[in-house]
């Protein structure tokens, strides 16, 4: 494929407190492209991502997004959607406020309509006017992920999406990420969840303290073979 | 998808959203309404009239009881942002953090001018002060006076939040910049309170406006820094 990335990560590095939780990542995702990314607790996973989404500056490496680095440009900002561990609503806010909001501040044309089309696209346009504080785990994490979707981002970031929804949760955030990549997104996804993980994914990593122990093709691995070396490889090392 | 907002439109967002979330709950605003008030009995029971002349003690209390009553709602205005994380929807979006700080410090702005809504006239009554004419500077000084408090009051909110004694940090950090506003506020309110003319009070205002200034910018530029992990 010879597409331009719709992200680059180079060289990334972050410490806390003197240890390097995210050591010399590189990966590079094209249009089409996830990057199914598993590994421990502790491995580095969610700050890896929040390094991508730039809400953490690295200490070496840069992130681009189409080209543009993501801590200095806001139009690389734009094209970014993120589905956290936390929900990152409001809970005083009722779920239209909530995904409208982000909708205005991702300058969409008309939020109402966007707001009400990506809550449809998860299954809860009929819990519009409730408060979002109010809801199920699993129902805030559809709220969530409606919210990062809601500007149609070209990279989604998801960190354990599958948290808390149910059966037919899961199937519906299956659909929308399968025709996000479709529509030429590019997605990277955190989970412990080999299976569903692989099934979406175009690149596969493993990661452990703070390195990519493992980073190939999907294509090149064997699903079955792939889940023991990856417990293998979590055992020994942590 | 449009284009994302300037920093003054996505200012109005940030600060809409901020409005509608404690008008839902209301809580910061009566908590800080209700301690004013409380404030302004207290002080008025324990206050000599024979000893002190209501026109030199009304504006010490006035502004006293606004700054305490002012950190109560600065307190919350990030603390709402970290409940969900929902302050990492804010600073991933393409939008500028002076943006979020300008939206932030407006809807601060729009709630501490609510508590000097009901707090002058309650100290008016309360003291009998003769208010007339000069209620209009008054409402000039407590303008000039809630821009300063909630532009340093803002910043430190963003640094304090983060930390484990914020409800302390908070009042540590912004008290010392607060003087400069009492000060002013205080001189000001008392010379029109005394009746004499605003131009007596100009040397005053002139340090109030002097201090909305350079830390209203000096604020705005310092806050991206602070919201860094």
């Amino acid at each position: 494929m010879t597409s331009t990335p719709v992200v680059q990560a180079e060289g990334l590095v972050r410490s806390f407190g003197g240890r390097r939780v995210v050591d010399a990542v590189s990966f590079t995702l094209r249009a089409g492209d996830c990057l199914a990314l598993f590994g421990p607790n502790g491995a580095g996973k969610t700050t890896l991502l929040r390094l991508v989404a730039g809400l953490l500056a690295p200490a070496q490496g840069t992130v681009r997004v189409n080209g543009v680095s993501i801590r200095e440009g806001a139009a690389a900002r734009a094209q970014v959607g993120l589905v956290s561990h936390a929900s990152m609503l409001y809970g005083a806010l009722t779920v239209r406020e909530n995904v409208e909001l982000a909708a205005r501040l991702y300058g969409c044309a008309e939020p109402s309509v966007a707001a009400h089309a990506a809550l449809a696209l998860m299954g809860v346009e009929d819990r519009a006017e409730t408060p979002a504080r109010t809801l199920s785990r699993g129902l805030q994490q559809r709220v969530s992920i409606a919210r990062a979707m809601v500007h149609a981002p070209r990279l989604l970031l998801c960190d354990e999406p599958y948290t808390g929804l149910d059966d037919a949760g899961s199937a519906a955030l299956t659909e929308v990420l399968t025709e996000r990549r479709e529509a030429g997104a590019a997605l990277l996804l955190v989970t412990h969840n080999l299976t569903e993980g692989l099934a979406l994914a175009t690149q596969a990593a493993i990661m452990r303290r703070g390195r990519f122990v493992r980073h190939e093709a999907r294509e090149l691995l064997d699903p079955s073979s792939y889940q023991s070396q990856y417990r293998e490889l979590a055992a020994v090392h942590d | 998808m449009g284009e994302a907002p300037g920093t003054l439109a996505a200012s109005w967002i940030v600060a809409r959203k901020d409005l509608a979330i404690e008008f839902r709950t209301r809580t910061a605003f009566l908590s800080a309404l209700v301690f004013a008030l409380l404030g302004v009995t207290i002080f008025y029971f324990a206050w000599d009239a024979t000893a002190v002349a209501a026109a030199d003690l009304a504006p010490g209390v006035l502004w006293v009881i606004f700054t305490f009553a002012g950190l109560l709602g600065l307190q919350r205005s990030f603390g709402s942002e970290l409940a969900d994380r929902a302050i990492d929807g804010l600073l991933g979006a393409p939008i500028s953090r002076e943006a979020i700080y300008l939206g932030k410090a407006l809807a601060n702005l729009v709630f501490v001018s609510g508590i000097l809504a009901v707090t002058i006239p309650a100290v008016v009554l309360f003291y009998n002060l003769p208010f007339g004419p000069g209620i209009g500077a008054l409402a000039g000084i407590a303008a000039l006076a809630a821009v300063g408090l909630v532009a340093v009051g803002t910043l430190f909110s963003a640094m304090a939040v983060n930390t484990r004694m914020a409800e302390l940090l908070l009042p540590m950090l912004s008290l010392p910049f607060f003087v400069p506003i009492v000060m002013g506020a205080a001189q000001s309110s008392a010379r029109l309170m005394a009746g004499r003319p605003i131009a007596e009070a100009w040397p005053w205002l002139r340090i109030l406006v002097a201090f909305d200034i350079v830390f209203v910018t000096a604020c705005t530029l310092a806050f991206p820094y602070t919201l860094d992990e």
